[in-house]
């Protein structure tokens, strides 16, 4: 492990290689997912960087492009008194249509924040007049789990858990944001527990295809840092290509069990992403082998028509097109402690992260 | 979309709280000495200068590494008493009790009070038991209240924070918090991951007697140190900048936030405290506490400055610099 002076040290090195690499024209660089959202403002390296180099944050938040009537749906079941609903906190105060899952939850419903969706199975068994749904959402990192969650259960025929299922993939959604180009992204920072599943190839097409740099990083400051010196020597060569600073955790193939056990119970299926739409071949839905388990398909339930809510421009922040400090609802109508849109829930949250950090705020 | 019940987030001690005592509870009972939203209440009876403040305990699990719920309503009081700068003496204990709790595990409990209260000097004088049917609590909550005598020479106040002050933390953050959270959910830490849980009287009283100028005493409980911190800056029209390298966080606690995505930052703390001081002290203040048992990793980690007014920085182990705000939403329920 590094001293927090050798720590500086590689930190002000980078930083000086990036100085001496960002010229005059404005580049932007999207980091795909949450997480590196997060890492970026908690370490304070938008203000190291020089003012041409510009990092947007992109789609990859779960719970922020978990769409309305995913959300609806849950409330809906959530109210049924046989229900038991499991989730990941950072769900339960996402708004839907006209409520959300914390509202219903001080009203009564049960709802169970879990840690691993394999405590939902536990619940289950101790609960068995009750039945039990979990709320499975997330990329390429959680989906495995679920998926384990899915074959524990249908081996000890636990036949009280169900899913609610809106998985989604990243690559997919990169194709998407590519192909529309409306606020072009000069490279990509993608994120290394995605590829730790995944691997390299799924990523092969962002420079084959679109001439666009990529990055699979990990999540510490130095190697934030890395990733941005790295993806700008591709950008100022003109030599796209696809770079793995994250391999001491990234293998070119990624995690063959994990995936072997996601093709099992899951299939790629279209996919509905909030404020963005159904994109094609972007989500997973459970195999007909496995629809024992679909929430939708075995527990009837009655949800209200979809509402967005008026001004919210998560879409738009999502694809890049536009920073969160743009909206004109940021930090003045929607806050975290009432938020409008999902982008300012999750921790992870796009918006959430730039609020909470100080963008737009910060006066030091 | 308005709230109209409580949800889990109005009682983290953060933002959401904050808002609820500011907008609901205070109106109801506004009065000038309620109106200092310091730790406890400050005031004079027949010429004596007295703290008094109350907490109610809803821990959950009530046994945990380091602790129980006795010990924290008894350490969880005394140490708001002694933050008003007072010699904590007198508390009240009022229980309410699940029906069907197990007599065992309330003697444990008393016991741990009774232990807790001898070592902060304080007796326990009066007090209340209610039981309520199964499943209107879960198993017991403690409310304490206490009271103390303020020092004489002595104002903290957490408006007293003035550019050029250090601030000095008493020792490792997040343990508490990650002790009841591991016991909790059963998740595996390391044996080192203990509450920090102790009454904090003795150490105050010493600083005290030794540097009277001392500003600004406050405990990082809920909400953590970042909200905490934010408080005073409010309280004080500050700015406050504190560096990360120099913040006391132990590795398995680290460890443990890394992989559950907490931010230790922001967990509940039960045997630490801040100290504001002209720097001209610092160095008095550190060897005092670093001679005592809830002392030993003091350190200073940042300054009071003109800007950014109300607002703290955190500057990061790379150089950069970045708000630090209050918590939001609930990080973690039933700490404490």
């Amino acid at each position: 492990m590094l001293t927090n002076e050798e720590v500086k040290k590689a930190a002000d090195f980078f930083v000086r290689e990036i100085v001496s690499l960002a010229g005059q024209k404005p580049i932007r660089i999207m980091e795909v997912c949450g997480t590196h959202t997060v890492a970026i403002f908690k370490a304070g390296i938008r203000q190291l960087l020089p003012t041409t180099v510009e990092l947007v944050s992109g789609p990859g938040c779960p719970v922020c492009v978990t769409p309305n009537d995913f959300l609806d749906a849950a409330i809906a079941y959530s109210k049924q008194p046989e229900i038991i609903i499991t989730t990941f906190g950072d769900m339960l105060k996402v708004p839907g249509s006209s409520s959300s899952l914390a509202q219903e939850k001080a009203a009564g419903a049960d709802i169970r924040i879990v840690y691993s969706p394999l405590e939902s199975l536990e619940i289950a068994t101790k609960n068995p007049h009750k039945k039990v749904i979990f709320l499975a959402v997330g990329f390429e990192t959680t989906a495995p789990l679920a998926a384990a969650t899915v074959l524990m259960a249908e081996k000890e025929q636990i036949s009280n858990f169900y899913v609610l299922s809106a998985h989604k993939l990243v690559p997919p959604a990169l194709r998407v944001l590519l192909a529309a180009g409306n606020r072009p992204v000069d490279g990509f920072l993608l994120p290394g527990h995605v590829s730790a599943i995944i691997g390299m190839k799924p990523y092969d097409f962002l420079a084959k295809e679109f001439a666009t740099p990529a990055v699979v990083a990990g999540f510490e400051p130095l190697d934030i840092l890395q990733s941005i010196y790295l993806l700008l020597k591709q950008i100022q060569r003109k030599e796209p290509k696809l770079d793995n600073q994250y391999g001491r955790v990234v293998p070119v193939v990624g995690n063959p069990i994990a995936c072997q056990r996601l093709n099992e119970v899951y299939q790629v299926a279209d996919a509905q992403w909030r404020g963005i739409g159904i994109l094609k071949d972007s989500g997973l839905a459970l195999r007909e082998k496995y629809r024992a388990f679909d929430a939708l398909k075995n527990l009837p339930v009655t949800v209200e028509p979809t509402k967005e809510h008026k001004g919210c421009q998560c879409g738009q922040v999502l694809t890049g097109a536009l920073l969160p400090t743009e909206c004109p609802l940021f930090g003045e109508i929607c806050k975290p402690e009432h938020p409008v849109g999902s982008c300012m829930v999750s921790v992870e949250g796009t918006c959430a992260a730039w609020y909470k950090y100080g963008a737009g705020r910060w006066q030091g | 979309m308005s709230v109209a019940r409580i949800q889990m987030a109005h009682g983290s001690g953060g933002k959401v709280s904050h808002d609820l005592v500011k907008n609901i509870i205070w109106p109801a009972f506004a009065n000038d000495i309620l109106g200092e939203m310091h730790d406890g209440a400050q005031f004079v009876i027949g010429g004596a200068r007295l703290a008094f403040s109350t907490d109610s305990y809803v821990v959950k699990p009530l046994f945990f590494p380091g602790g129980d719920i006795g010990k924290l309503a008894v350490c969880g009081t005394v140490n708001d008493v002694a933050m008003n700068g007072a010699v904590p003496l007198y508390l009240s204990v009022g229980f309410v009790i699940e029906e069907g709790f197990s007599i065992e595990d309330l003697k444990r409990i008393l016991a741990s009070m009774q232990e807790a209260a001898a070592e902060a000097g304080v007796y326990i004088v009066t007090g209340d038991t209610k039981v309520v049917e199964k499943g209107a609590v879960d198993g017991i909550f403690i409310n304490t209240a206490g009271i103390g005598k303020i020092i004489d020479g002595i104002t903290i106040n957490g408006k007293n924070a003035k550019p050029g002050q250090d601030i000095i933390l008493n020792g490792y953050l997040g343990d508490h918090a990650l002790a009841v959270m591991s016991e909790r959910h059963g998740l595996e830490l390391p044996q080192s991951v203990k509450s920090d849980c102790a009454p904090l009287g003795d150490l105050v009283a010493s600083l005290l007697a030794a540097v009277p100028s001392i500003a600004v005493l406050r405990d990082p409980t809920r909400g953590g140190l970042a909200t905490t911190l934010n408080e005073i800056a409010l309280q004080s029209e500050v700015g406050i900048i504190i560096e990360e390298k120099d913040i006391p966080v132990s590795l398995a606690v680290q460890a443990a936030c890394d992989i559950l995505g907490f931010d230790p930052l922001y967990l509940a703390n039960e045997g630490k405290l801040l100290v504001f001081v002209d720097k001209e002290y610092t160095p008095q203040v550190l060897k005092i506490m670093k001679a005592h048992k809830y002392g030993r990793e003091a350190r200073v980690i940042g300054t009071v400055s003109h800007a950014p007014c109300g607002q703290v920085g955190l500057r990061t182990g790379i150089g950069g610099i970045r708000l630090l705000d209050m918590l939001m939403g609930d990080q973690l329920p039933r700490i404490c």
